[in-house]
């Protein structure tokens, strides 16, 4: 995409040596200004938040093994005592759902996407030496950790019938005002409110950053695409992250102080905490995808060694997303009782979204198209995000139409629509920009045999484990439901043994991992050869600590 | 448009008893809604239970047939339909959404096999340089555009239908959603309202019929009629879902949702309920029990309700009252 000009890497190399000086632990780790570290946090708290959250999703794919209740009763007696009823278990399930869903949007793969390889890659991308705030970058990530600590202390207080928030990621009122006793719901929302400001705080830093710190010669149009994406995940954060910090602040009033926002009672309406909520909601998922869109063009682009096409197609067709993403949230509503005209125009206007998204899809094949393609472990996960994104994405114009939606509506297709999108679309889009930059962030090579590997085993697994799901939903087994109807057997123990092949997935992961980064072998400086053109590959792997204290100059005749 | 908001206006009026009744259940949800459901089961239970004399005895409780209103073993695609919204949705996603987004995702999986296979190092040593070419580009924006006009009329048609106003002479029910039951009222025949639970999995095994799905208390309904569901919130939402009836609405403390349907024919269909209302969410089933008309005129009388309607009961008592809002 750019090209440098040669003469700056010959300053780079008398300034080493105080490009290398590294604080002593306690103040490198825990009171960091360097982006390359609190990409690092990030990206280790993202791990870590991830194996809980799949935890949780293999707690509940164990008890939908089969129809009745088998484990769910044991487990609500060792949380809240051997005197928990029936009740307090099903209860337990609600909160399951609820951990799940808020741990894998907030802890998992937005930290890992903006706070993880934003902060490691956008400064390195557009030529800075660091993020413009780095002291508030810092906060951003250490805001992180009450916020999941109270998400997770939440389960061990009282949340209505038993321990724990049971009210959905969503939140929806009155179930979590008046249907929700106890502080646990408060927790939950405090954590959201906290998480909430870090990402704030993040989505400024990353404008400002961007705007203001390219280097010389890096116009916009220029910039690579991965930094395009987060341009716009950050606007997006900016306008909708608020909205979300409102509705939840008047649902702590509504819960705490007497306030009826959502109370029809007094003169209030549950549905505006839904339109807040997905005001806010929509977008998010937005927020989720398109860092995941920017990696996989710059994975693309590399081992095809052609540059990507379309180059302003591709940035502006992320931004028609972020724009159209902040008209369509309604979609999310369309069983609440709104008016025929609502539901026409919020079915239209998803539908729309569609086209920018064929035009990205489209544009990374016709990158390939031409290309001299190699195999290596991010490509092929690059190739699997492609074909499963177009799979969720075609389900989600199944869901765009209003009329359709009356019987898929809180089923089980809804639920495999938006893990297809995310749990195989994002997180697809996560190890592929994993082991596409680990030899930069690590400086050793990961084991290409078992990065296949895990990525065969994973893509097959996750496939057996949601796409029966559309079976599901489609003859109508409703979503949040620890038991089901006979009928419903098949398909739900189908998807707990996908879940178990997904799971071995990820212990090769973690096996490469760490034998890749105590005994991989050394990374070069690029590792990727020609195709990779961005700026990171110009450094050494790892990166000096401090990078870029000499501006590179991008040359004027480079072209995308 | 203007006709459609009149009716409903006018519907919202001729259930001003209703609504007065449902609001303040909502507004001391923790005082009011359990002393509602307990008045309300009484008279359930003792029509259930034993049918005065003098009154007309329900007709048997109908039996459930396999592979009808309910899912099947198994099943892969949509339930059956039995109703015209539901025929027509149906044909929608499985005669026009289900093979455009398969040709789609066939299409761009053996696109990507090709590229993989034709532009493979091996096969292809030096890369193209083209990065742009704007008749691909014009044409990969347009042709979404085209399919998903054609995807988006019949569309914006099953929602116009959906929205069709119901018929002078529909039935007329209000349906409560409660944590964690539904409760069924017949304002017009003059049934108040009684309470369906879920059946346990012995007694659902006594009828023959699947297990959380089955309930005590069923929704008679006529079949062949058009019906007018009122659905309402007692507590925290809920949502009234039928699949085999593409029915689902959500049913919100303090509003009142309408659906207009119109079942095919007798039987008994299952539904779940489809918004997160706490911890027995998965453990309030409905189960609506088509009639055929006259049969559905028997289950009124036996509960001691006017087949004919507090409409027809009222114009031959006595002429309306100059002044009172326009009866249905």
């Amino acid at each position: 995409m750019t090209t440098i000009t040669a003469d700056h890497h010959g300053d780079h190399a008398h300034e080493h040596h105080d490009a290398d000086h590294k604080p002593a632990f306690f103040q490198r780790w825990f009171m960091s200004t360097n982006h390359k570290d609190i990409g690092t946090l990030y990206l280790i708290f993202a791990i870590f938040a991830g194996i809980v959250g799949g935890a949780i999703s293999g707690l509940m794919r164990v008890e939908l093994a089969q129809p009745g209740i088998q484990y769910l009763h044991g487990w609500a007696q060792m949380m809240d005592g051997s005197d928990a009823s029936l009740d307090q278990a099903y209860h337990l399930w609600n909160v399951l759902i609820t951990a799940h869903g808020l741990i894998m949007v907030f802890f998992m793969v937005m930290p890992a996407m903006i706070g993880g390889f934003g902060n490691w890659f956008v400064p390195l991308m557009i030529g800075a030496p660091d993020m413009a705030f780095p002291r508030m970058n810092n906060v951003s990530f250490w805001l992180l950790i009450p916020a999941f600590a109270l998400l997770l202390g939440s389960t061990f207080v009282p949340g209505g019938t038993g321990n724990g928030a049971g009210t959905g990621w969503t939140v929806y009122a009155p179930l979590s005002t008046s249907g929700s006793a106890g502080p646990a719901v408060d927790m939950a929302i405090l954590s959201l409110h906290i998480a909430g400001a870090g990402s704030i705080l993040g989505a400024i830093n990353f404008i400002t950053t961007i705007f203001n710190m390219r280097a010389p010669g890096m116009t916009l149009h220029k910039m690579p695409l991965f930094v395009w994406s987060v341009l716009v995940t950050a606007f997006l954060l900016l306008l909708a992250l608020p909205v979300l910090a409102a509705a939840i602040t008047m649902l702590l009033t509504d819960r705490n102080f007497g306030t009826t926002f959502y109370d029809a009672a007094g003169g209030g309406d549950p549905e505006l905490y839904q339109h807040l909520f997905w005001f806010f909601g929509h977008p998010e998922v937005y927020i989720m995808i398109l860092p995941g869109f920017g990696i996989i063009s710059q994975i693309v682009a590399t081992f095809s060694r052609k540059p990507v096409f379309g180059y302003l197609g591709m940035a502006y067709a992320m931004v028609a997303i972020g724009v159209v993403g902040f008209v369509v949230w309604a979609h999310h509503m369309f069983t609440t009782g709104m008016s025929v005209n609502v539901k026409m125009y919020f079915t239209a206007a998803t539908m729309v979204i569609a086209v920018p998204t064929g035009i990205k899809i489209f544009s990374w094949i016709a990158t390939m198209w031409g290309g001299s393609i190699s195999f290596k472990t991010p490509m092929v996960w690059a190739i699997g995000f492609i074909f499963l994104f177009t799979v969720g994405g075609v389900t989600g114009v199944v869901l765009a139409n209003g009329g359709v939606d009356d019987v898929l509506h809180d089923t089980y297709y809804v639920v495999a629509h938006f893990h297809y999108v995310l749990s195989l679309g994002a997180v697809f889009a996560l190890f592929a920009g994993f082991y596409y930059w680990f030899p930069k962030m690590s400086g050793r090579m990961y084991n290409e045999f078992l990065g296949h590997l895990h990525f065969w085993v994973f893509f097959i697994g996750v496939n057996v484990l949601f796409f029966p799901m559309h079976f599901l939903g489609l003859s109508g087994m409703p979503r949040r439901y620890p038991d089901y109807p006979e009928a419903f057997a098949k398909w739900n123990a189908l998807a707990t043994h996908g879940y178990e092949i997904m799971a071995a997935g990820m212990l090769i992961f973690f096996v490469n991992l760490f034998w890749s980064l105590f005994a991989g072998k050394k990374a070069e400086a690029n590792p990727w050869g020609e195709g990779a053109t961005t700026l990171e590959w110009t450094l050494s792997s790892p990166p000096p600590f401090h990078q870029f204290e000499t501006l590179p100059i991008i040359d004027d005749t480079a072209h995308h | 448009m203007k006709m459609m908001r009149s009716l409903f206006v006018a519907g919202l009026l001729a259930f001003a008893p209703a609504l007065s009744v449902s609001v303040p259940a909502s507004a001391q949800e923790n005082a009011a809604a359990p002393a509602v459901s307990a008045e309300a089961a009484a008279p359930a239970e003792a029509a259930n239970v034993a049918a005065p004399a003098e009154k007309v005895a329900a007709p048997p409780r109908m039996k459930p047939t396999e592979g009808i209103g309910m899912p099947m073993p198994g099943e892969y695609t949509l339930q059956k339909q039995f109703s015209k919204t539901g025929e027509y949705a149906h044909w929608i996603h499985n005669g026009l959404l289900l093979p455009i987004i398969t040709v789609i995702s066939v299409f761009v999986a053996l696109l990507l096999l090709w590229v993989m296979f034709r532009f493979r190092k091996a096969a292809n040593p030096t890369p193209s340089k083209t990065a742009h070419n704007t008749l691909i580009e014009v044409i990969w924006t347009v042709a979404p555009v085209l399919i998903l006009l054609v995807i988006a009329v019949p569309s914006i048609g099953l929602l116009a239908d959906q929205y069709k106003p119901a018929p002078k002479d529909a039935l007329t029910v209000k349906v409560t959603g409660y944590q964690w039951y539904w409760g069924y009222e017949y304002p017009d025949q003059g049934i108040p309202e009684f309470v369906s639970n879920m059946l346990t999995a012995e007694k659902a095994a006594e009828y023959g019929e699947p297990h959380l799905l089955a309930v005590d208390n069923r929704l008679v309904l006529p079949a062949g009629k058009p019906i007018k569901l009122i659905i309402t919130g007692a507590d925290v939402i809920h949502s009234f879902a039928i699949p085999s009836l593409w029915v689902k609405m959500d049913a919100v403390p303090g509003r009142l949702n309408e659906k207009t349907f119109t079942i095919e024919q007798p039987g008994v269909y299952y539904g779940q309920c489809s918004e997160l209302c706490g911890a027995r969410h998965g453990f309030m089933p409905i189960a609506i029990e088509a009639l055929p008309p006259a049969e559905f005129e028997q289950w009124v009388l036996s509960q001691g309700g006017n087949p004919k309607g507090k409409a027809a009961e009222k114009s031959a008592a006595a002429p309306a009252p100059a002044g009172a809002p326009a009866k249905i």
